[in-house]
């Protein structure tokens, strides 16, 4: 059974179907790529998996629950994580901060306890620490805990927001892009800290991208979508070499 | 240049972050305390009444300056505080019962305004806000039981430990006392996760929701704390002014709250302190300029709110970060001299923006 599973998902903008009665499932611990030209519909599942968009017609399930009908807020509590296409990082804020809110649905303090600031608050800040250095650790952040986001280059911001997605100890984690706007230095070191999320953490990976010898290096199995409906879905090898997702790419 | 060094993961929670502060912070407290011994009646009530204002300034300063949500009709919650406050003093409540009580009040009457208006964002939010105000004035009008209408209401002054609220002393120590207490509920909530959250609404809406704060929820909690720390504030300013009146609650004084965030610094406590300083001697020194003015200008009616005006479009357009960023400023420009640059506090154009989610 898989860990996560997309069924019949169509997404209709107007008369525009984003989305066209999509279908796949992501088993756990694999690290699943979606690729795909402009336009294809990428971002919209992703959307629609952290329930931003409502879809016109199908369903979402997360080991065996169905969440097509939960909160956008509750997503992050059943252990689903994302980062964004163009960085949503909380700007004026430090990084340890950013990173600390990863460990909002930890929370059990209320406003009382908050306003006096009691022992068990410090320590609830105590115990989010802890969780956020190991991340800081795991992808080199040390140097830039007390710098504001406005501040940092765009790279390390998009390190922030992979760090930030871990702090909330997801199962499955989803990368919108991961590598645009990359070096290349940066780019490979991303593909070592993907594969390291993967086999030392054992999160589930799901990840738009379009770099595609970074996606052959990566990704166990690879979705290509194209006008909103699925071209074809198997192993990095399997993909390439598949006619319709050149002709997508490259025309006839 | 002072390095921290941090050896203990407290040492980023604790209020006081080094040594110099808790000096520094000592010691303005203990001048403070000391005021009196110097000052006369006069200029006591005048910092009991920028106390006053810092209050109700930390109250929208959360609201605006940290959650990012506009309010213009704030002087409704002054309103409802200083209403329940004497309404309550009038039926012989003693003040230590009252104030808890008209926290309370002011936060369910923000929590109650807040879940339907805070489905509205940015422009359209501001107008919902100043329709507020309207309103919240016209109910004091109307509902005479409770306010006296346009007979106003007169503010008992009860005996509290044994001293008078007509004694300008003790008024000034009551007034600091919920200065420091409200400062330090305020820095507090601000540490904690839901100040945080608070901040992620603030910066952006979507990776907020994206990382579980219920979006909804913390708005609303943000106008009902907001709402709290005001109504406190109009308590106080019930017995400053002594006598209330529905006008007092008018559009103007919500228009100098705004003045008082902005002016202060967008986004830091030590702003509102600032900014109540700021818009509290701001009408004096109105006053004294009007005399020095040829009288076809200095005796027009308008001239206040014209400059108050003015000012907040100045420091919109040439300090966004308010006294207290420029204030950074200068301390920076001695911590790194002879190398500060200009450039440092230099917004960075990011141009990802246009295509969000």
């Amino acid at each position: 059974m898989s860990l996560f599973e997309v069924k019949n998902i169509t997404v209709a903008f107007g008369g525009v179907k984003a989305l066209n009665d999509v279908s796949f499932g992501v088993d756990k611990g694999e690290i699943f790529t979606i690729i795909g030209p402009n336009g294809a519909g990428k971002s919209t599942l992703f959307n629609v998996i952290s329930r931003i968009y409502e879809p016109s017609k199908g369903e979402i399930y997360f080991e065996n629950q169905n969440i097509s009908k939960t909160k956008p807020h509750n997503i992050s509590k059943l252990g689903i994580a994302r980062t964004f296409q163009n960085l949503e990082l909380f700007e004026n804020a430090t990084v340890l901060q950013n990173l600390l809110l990863g460990r909002h649905i930890y929370k059990r303090t209320n406003i009382l306890s908050e306003v006096f600031f009691t022992p068990s608050a410090r320590k609830q800040e105590h115990e989010y620490r802890l969780k956020v250095e190991e991340v800081i650790d795991f992808l080199d952040l040390q140097h830039y805990r007390d710098t504001l986001i406005n501040g940092l280059p765009y790279g390390v911001r998009k390190n922030v927001e992979l760090a930030r997605a871990l702090c909330t100890d997801p199962k499955l984690l989803l990368l919108d892009e991961p590598s645009s706007g990359l070096t290349n230095e940066e780019t490979i070191d991303l593909g070592f800290w993907i594969k390291d999320i993967q086999s030392l953490l054992g999160i589930t990976i799901i990840m738009i991208e379009h770099d595609m010898s970074f996606v052959n290096k990566v990704s166990d199995r690879i979705l290509a979508l194209n006008y909103g409906k699925i071209l074809a879905s198997g192993l990095p090898e399997e993909i390439k070499n598949n006619a319709d997702v050149k002709q997508a790419y490259m025309g006839e | 240049m002072r390095f921290i060094f941090k050896t203990k993961y407290s040492q980023d929670i604790n209020i006081a972050k080094h040594n110099g502060d808790r000096f520094w912070y000592s010691l303005l407290i203990l001048i403070m305390v000391a005021l009196p011994l110097v000052l006369d009646d006069f200029y006591l009530g005048e910092i009991s009444y920028i106390c006053i204002l810092s209050i109700a300034g930390i109250g929208l300063m959360i609201l605006s300056g940290y959650t990012g949500l506009a309010s213009l009709g704030h002087a409704a919650f002054l309103g409802v505080g200083a209403y329940t406050h004497a309404f309550l003093l009038t039926n012989e409540i003693p003040f230590y019962a009252s104030i808890p009580i008209v926290i309370i009040v002011s936060f369910l009457v923000g929590a109650a305004i807040g879940i339907p208006i805070l489905r509205l964002t940015g422009m359209y939010l501001a107008i919902a806000t100043l329709a507020l105000g309207f309103i919240a004035e016209h109910v004091f009008i109307k509902w005479e039981h409770f306010t006296g209408g346009n007979r106003g209401l007169p503010v008992p002054q009860p005996e509290f430990l044994g001293m008078s609220f007509y004694d300008s002393v003790f008024f000034y120590y009551v007034c600091l006392v919920f200065l420091i207490a409200a400062m330090f509920a305020a820095i507090n909530i601000l540490r904690s996760p839901t100040g945080r959250a608070f901040v992620a609404i603030r910066d952006s809406e979507i990776a907020a929701q994206s990382l579980g704060v219920n979006l909804g929820l913390y708005k609303a909690l943000s106008f009902a704390i907001s709402g709290a720390f005001t109504g406190l504030a109009g308590a106080l300013l019930a017995h400053y002014i002594g006598y209330l009146a529905p006008d007092i609650f008018n559009i103007f004084l919500s228009l100098t709250l705004l003045l008082l965030i902005v002016v202060g610094g967008m986004g830091s406590l030590h702003g509102t302190v600032f900014g109540a300083i700021f818009v509290g001697f701001l009408p004096q020194l109105i006053a004294i300029c009007r005399d020095y003015l040829p009288s076809s200008i200095g005796s027009q009616p308008g001239l206040e709110p014209m400059l108050f005006g003015l000012i907040l479009v100045f420091f919109i357009l040439y300090e966004p970060l308010g006294i207290y960023g420029r204030w950074m400023k200068i301390k920076l420009f001695f911590e790194l001299f002879p190398t500060y640059k200009r450039q440092t506090f230099k917004k960075q154009k990011v141009f990802t923006k246009s295509d969000r989610v």
